[in-house]
């Protein structure tokens, strides 16, 4: 057992898996609020384009789309570096469900606050900036911190493509110490201490985040059931709005 | 290189092998998972605080980690308890546990979400507890969460494409063969066209069962 | 048929009671300047199948106070969401002032009116709504200074000069810095007055504003409101379900019924001998509860 804990195989592969999930979290986020605030758009060719994204890139397994990325475009003359390919393939896929968390906040923001930006005589941009966004960000957070533990796992599928991360490094580890229910629960652990290490930082950041609205901070049952893999239910932030 | 249509049609037929491969670990798979969620979801409301939260940290712990590393985890743990099980049910057990976890947290907030007033009636009446909860309780709460129980199904099936790594030759894995013959544009661009017609489908289900059940 | 008239034609209230009414109490907080009347014409609002306002005619005259009066579901609030553009015209024309507010001229006759429109057409009007709606994402200064600045492009010294101001007139200047979940309801609803009148509005809509008070506090609002209609010379609406807020408020009071007015006048004779059937079973009923 001292074998596989001492090795610093994991450790390194450990520091990868956290790299792969900060710069797919980034990529997500960017792109759920482009395509999330597409979708709470008025106009009815931009909410087409959001729709599409989410329906395109949720309904594709991230494991496919990498694959794709990573051994079918080089055919047409596309080729991406391994790490990009992952990142890309993990960032598209969860930008689509963040940009349903966006959307769904967006829309769960009560309309009478959008009634009153109307009879405060706002301009559109403003209503969205000055008042439903910034109520909406603290909903988003909840389901945005369950999506992070979602991503921080799905990585694990880049050791497929030849990335060393965590998971790849314990099949160099099983390989060469031949013990494989050993090394895999030890690397289980591992995983399982930095959703926890992420956890503490997203309930920190909620806290803060409800303190801005007024509000107590919720409990996690309510918020737990988020779906943050399921096809976008958004039941802790009010329902799918429409 | 360019794309080849009859290639791209000769494989439709072996990918569809394969797919129905990945239907049947994702059925079997879901099967297990709402039954063991509902005994994680019962043993979660126990009285007795060290069952409770053990239960709890199995969970968590289960919740918290890759599918992908528990099937290989299963695939070398499984066959140390001296019973051998065949990589399409080592998938399936792996499917199962992990979206368990997720379905009890669905029936736990469903539970919740059925009026105390229930409880007492149940009480008042003085029913016995199998009754309370397969009779009374559970009713009430699995009608609410049927769409997001829907949900769950559909992200099972989104992840069985990870059996591929235990060497179950469902849709992905047979992609991936036949790639390594000829060409791996057609084989995955194919299979990404199937999960994106299934998983659209699939949601536009969900939503006619959001109309008919309430959302909770 | 929309018709191109304009409010020149706008009728004088039949009683005016003496309006304007007294005004050595004005406050220099308070909006003051030329006031314009409104007008329906042929107004009408369906939800679905639903009419709720049909071919609905009546005018208010500039600086007037008026009170709509019936049952739920009988369309006054819809008549004041249409004024403040949170519900859309489905036929007829409004006018506010010798402008349409939802359309805009071309030609010899009307077009609907565009974003560009609307948005300066909400310049003369302001809502005071049931449940408050002050934005809890901000506290109670930057509720009142965030239209003034951004919207009028006031300078910030200057727009929290008048909050301050406004905030005295309504007797919160202590909670400028209070989060709108740490007052009371019927604080909420100062701050969400002060914001209203912040805007400079020239109409004022007031939609049941007391009705989500509890009752203890119901009183004081309405004493704040009374007070500034009787100091300025905003032409008002106000739907409410007290009566005696209505008769002290109002020059005039509508009686509505399922979309249409069924009786008018000023609120002694409305309230006092109503002469249609269906205003003394409404007012029957009020009382009742």
């Amino acid at each position: 057992m001292s074998e596989i804990i001492n090795s610093p195989l994991l450790w390194k592969g450990a520091v990868v898996t956290l790299q792969l999930t900060l710069y797919s979290a980034v990529l997500a986020l960017i792109l759920a609020f482009f395509f999330g605030l597409l979708g709470s758009s008025r106009h009815g060719w931009a909410r087409a384009i959001g729709r599409f994204y989410v329906e395109f890139f949720r309904g594709l397994p991230a494991l496919v789309l990498m694959f794709w990325f990573f051994y079918s475009l080089p055919l047409v003359g596309i080729r991406f570096e391994t790490m990009v390919a992952g990142v890309l393939a993990l960032g598209l896929n969860y930008g689509a469900y963040g940009a349903e968390v966006v959307r769904g906040s967006i829309n769960a923001v009560p309309t009478a606050q959008y009634e009153a930006t109307v009879a405060l005589n706002m301009l559109p941009r403003q209503r969205m900036w000055r008042v439903l966004l910034p109520q909406a960000v603290p909903l988003m957070l909840p389901p945005f911190g369950n999506l992070l533990i979602e991503l921080l796992k799905a990585t694990a599928i880049v050791s497929l493509i030849t990335i060393s991360d965590l998971m790849f490094r314990a099949q160099q580890l099983r390989a060469s110490t031949g013990k494989g229910t050993e090394v895999f629960l030890v690397v289980l652990v591992m995983y399982f201490v930095m959703a926890q290490i992420l956890q503490l930082l997203i309930r920190y950041l909620e806290r803060r985040s409800e303190r801005i609205l007024g509000r107590r901070p919720r409990r996690r049952a309510a918020t737990a059931i988020a779906g943050t893999t399921g096809t976008g239910s958004l039941s802790g932030v009010g329902g799918e709005g429409s | 290189m360019t794309w080849d249509w009859s290639y791209a049609g000769d494989l439709v037929g072996p990918l569809l092998g394969g797919l129905r491969l990945t239907i049947a670990a994702t059925a079997l798979g879901y099967v297990l998972a709402l039954a063991l969620g509902l005994v994680w979801a019962i043993l979660r409301r126990s009285p007795n605080v060290v069952l409770n939260q053990a239960v709890r940290w199995v969970i968590e712990f289960i919740r918290s980690t890759p599918l992908l590393v528990q099937l290989v985890f299963l695939f070398y743990a499984l066959p140390t308890t001296g019973i051998q099980f065949s990589a399409f049910w080592t998938g399936v057990i792996g499917l199962g546990v992990h979206y368990s976890t997720y379905i009890s947290e669905v029936y736990r907030a469903g539970i919740e979400n059925v009026p105390r007033g229930q409880w007492e009636a149940c009480t008042a009446l003085n029913l016995p507890r199998s009754r309370v909860w397969f009779a009374v309780v559970l009713p009430q709460a699995i009608r609410k969460v049927i769409p997001t129980l829907g949900n769950y199904l559909i992200a099972l099936f989104k992840d069985s494409p990870l059996l591929l790594v235990i060497t179950v030759p469902e849709v992905m894995r047979v992609a991936y063969t036949e790639g390594g013959k000829s060409g791996f544009l057609e084989p995955f661009t194919v299979t990404a066209a199937l999960f994106v017609i299934v998983s659209v489908l699939s949601s536009i289900l969900i939503r006619r069962l959001e109309g008919r059940y309430a959302i909770i | 048929m929309p018709s191109s008239d304009t409010m020149s034609e706008v009728p004088t209230p039949e009683d005016p009671q003496g309006a304007p009414m007294d005004k050595t109490a004005a406050d220099g907080a308070l909006p003051h300047g030329s006031t314009p009347g409104i007008r329906f014409e042929k107004v009408v609002k369906r939800f679905g199948d639903n009419i709720v306002l049909r071919e609905l005619n009546f005018t208010v005259a500039p600086g007037e106070r008026v009170t709509l009066i019936g049952p739920s579901g009988s369309g006054k609030t819809t008549i004041l969401r249409l004024l403040m553009t949170l519900e859309k015209l489905d036929d007829g024309v409004i006018w506010i002032g010798d402008r349409p507010l939802w359309h805009m001229p071309r030609g010899d006759g009307l077009a609907p009116a565009n974003e560009k429109h609307l948005h300066e057409m909400r310049k003369q009007v302001g809502m005071v709504f049931q449940q408050f709606n002050l934005f809890p994402n901000m506290n109670v200064l930057r509720n009142l200074i965030e239209g003034p600045v951004r919207v009028l492009g006031l300078s910030k010294d200057e727009a929290v000069e008048r909050a301050r101001e406004l905030l005295d007139m309504v007797g919160l200047v202590d909670k400028i810095d209070a989060h709108p979940t740490q007052l009371s309801g019927g604080q909420q609803q100062r701050v969400a007055i002060a914001r209203a009148l912040a805007m400079q509005p020239k109409v004022l809509l007031l939609d049941e504003v007391t009705s989500a008070l509890d009752p203890e506090l119901v009183v004081g609002v309405q004493d704040l409101l009374r007070d500034i209609a009787r100091a300025s010379d905003l032409t008002l609406l106000c739907v409410t379900h007290e009566m005696h807020f209505a008769k002290d408020i109002s020059d005039r009071v509508l009686m509505f019924d399922k979309g249409q007015i069924v009786e008018e006048g000023p609120p002694e004779q409305i309230f006092g001998e109503p002469t249609e059937q269906r205003t003394r079973d409404f007012l029957q009923a009020i009382l009742a509860t």
